[in-house]
């Protein structure tokens, strides 16, 4: 099976329902959408990510948070990409969100209240990424010690730590 | 991890409650857990699982290799079932590179993921029996696990750290006598399992000691991200296997386990009910067993035979070019999920296009279903503690990574 280009115009994916919801809901929001390997994107302006999430769940069309991560794209800007992986057990079916962070004290609005579990995938990107979740009742490190210095999963820190 | 000594947050109000400190060297924590209790006498006011003693910065390591060469690495972050790993790891690289599989691997794989499957319930139910106080179950089961190592290692060469699933397949085709011997254990178990249950189930102080303990119900299991057996203990029917099939599972027959209770009895009851099912999904593989090749066509990303490298000059050549430069992979992104024993395992994988991937992530389960534990904890007696830990099924290297 050869992989099928990926489909980035939002006229032919503004018919799937989670597409659909979200322009209908606020189309400023949406930055743009991305269907590749079977899987739906879509990039939400970082100011309406917890309300996007929020949306989505009074809706019905999602419920279950199944994962939130990151990814670094140094030395590109904006150089941070959070992913947040819904999953619709009603529906089957799946779709990822993200927002764009520049790398200048990156921080976005903490969606713990409309899901809990984000408590400690948060505090793992604000630990290996040093990415600020606002909203965030207990925003410490979880995987390092309490007094390491610097984020372990950005770019610019090296795999075998400082020499 | 850290704040060793005085905790900020998890600080006794007035004087009426003390910290205890459970962990991180706590036998039935299973592995490095640590708990702060706040307790008023034996009940537990607050609890705060803190974590991170065992990280070894696995996803930093995937990013400085090859793709083939993260294989092993995905054995180690939850040993308990390392082949359940390495199937959502090659079938989230084979998403990205648009790869398709043979019949008989796939069929192999599921095989080898529902033993698996069964060898890591076996570790739960013999710990989780053992942290009750019921010792003898955890050597009956550690009895069939046994012969279960053996086949891993018949099959892999390695009784844990297996990496038999590759990119494109399986390392090699299983050896002579191999189905012979799955097929003798799988005809043993469900008497294994009526032995365990004749321990356990019936035991009046094993059903005390877990009927409406720790108890949570479905709407807070999925606001909390618990997954697997223990959300369906709480009357979620919801099973990536059966729902949102990978790897050929939609042509096999099993029943998806599902309770109401949500107490630590119920997982209990599901976990021991899905023993017998992936004994079901096991034999359904081996008595439907392809014949064929059990690698993917594709020279560039699979190593070649070792027989073909030594008398064709291509396999040689591609042999050569996989293991010094690797292979790239086109640029995109993937989240493949799959039904690990604990719940929903995924890899999430970021390609740039080269050979080294920008990004892994695990989304492991039982990292999620940690935060499960205090809301299942909280206003209950410590020794209930150790219950609540065991039917949550942690396993503490694919918490940390």
């Amino acid at each position: 099976m050869p992989l099928a280009p990926a489909i980035t115009d939002i006229e032919q994916l503004k018919d799937r329902p989670f597409v659909a919801d979200l322009l209908s809901w606020r189309a400023d929001a949406v930055e743009s959408v991305r269907f590749d390997r079977n899987e739906l994107t879509i990039y939400i302006a970082r100011e309406s990510i917890r309300e996007a999430c929020s949306r989505l769940k009074a809706q019905g069309l999602t419920d279950f948070m199944s994962d939130l991560t990151c990814a670094d794209f140094y030395p590109r800007e904006p150089r941070f990409e959070l992913a947040y992986h819904l999953l619709s057990m009603k529906r089957k079916e799946r779709v990822r969100l993200k927002v764009r962070l520049s790398g200048d004290e990156p921080s976005v609005e903490s969606i713990i209240s409309v899901w809990p579990s984000v408590n400690f995938f948060e505090r793992e990107i604000f630990d290996l990424f040093g990415i600020r979740f606002l909203g965030h009742p207990y925003l410490r490190r979880i995987m390092m010690p309490e007094d390491w210095e610097g984020h372990p999963l950005r770019k610019d820190y090296p795999v075998e730590g400082y020499r | 991890m850290g704040h060793l000594n005085a905790n900020p947050v998890l600080d006794a109000a007035e004087d009426k409650t003390m910290i205890l400190n459970m962990g991180p060297q706590h036998p039935s924590t299973h592995g490095v857990l640590r708990l702060l209790l706040e307790i008023d006498g034996e009940t537990i006011v607050r609890m705060m699982p803190d974590i991170g003693f065992l990280h070894t910065g696995i996803e930093k390591t995937c990013e400085a290799k090859f793709y083939q060469q993260i294989v092993p690495l995905t054995d180690r972050i939850d040993y308990l079932c390392p082949m359940v790993n390495n199937l959502c790891y090659v079938m989230a690289v084979e998403k990205l590179l648009g790869l398709e599989i043979p019949p008989r691997a796939q069929w192999m794989r599921v095989m080898l993921a529902e033993l698996q499957r069964i060898s890591s319930h076996l570790v739960w139910l013999g710990t989780h029996a053992m942290d009750i106080g019921a010792m003898s179950v955890f050597l009956y089961c550690f009895r069939e696990r046994e012969d279960l190592l053996r086949i891993y290692e018949m099959v892999s060469g390695q009784r844990m750290m297996t990496s038999y699933f590759r990119i494109g397949g399986l390392a090699l085709d299983p050896p002579l006598g191999f189905f012979e011997k799955v097929k003798k254990f799988l005809d043993r178990f469900p008497e294994k399992v009526d032995e365990y249950e004749n321990l356990l189930t019936g035991n009046r102080i094993f059903i005390d000691r877990l009927k409406d303990v720790a108890k949570i119900t479905g709407e807070d299991a999925l606001a909390i991200g618990l997954t697997g057996p223990s959300l369906r203990a709480s009357g979620v029917d919801f099973d990536i296997r059966r729902d949102m099939p990978y790897c050929g599972y939609e042509n096999f027959k099993f029943k998806v386990p599902v309770r109401q209770d949500g107490d630590v009895w119920a997982r209990y009851v599901c976990r021991v009910e899905e023993l017998r099912q992936s004994r079901e999904i096991a034999k359904q593989a081996l008595e439907g067993m392809p014949s064929g090749p059990t690698k993917a066509d594709a020279p560039k990303i699979v190593l070649p035979d070792r027989e073909k490298m030594k008398t064709q000059m291509e396999a040689l050549i591609y042999h050569f070019k996989i293991v010094t430069e690797g292979f790239a992979v086109p640029a995109g992104e993937v989240y493949h999920a799959i039904e690990s024993p604990r719940g929903e395992m995924g890899y999430y994988i970021v390609s740039d296009g080269t050979a080294k991937p920008l990004r892994v992530h695990m989304r492991s389960p039982s990292y999620a279903n940690l935060q499960a534990l205090p809301q299942m904890c909280e206003g209950r007696l410590i020794a209930d503690v150790v219950a609540a830990i065991g039917s949550i099924d942690i396993v503490l290297g694919e918490i940390d990574r």
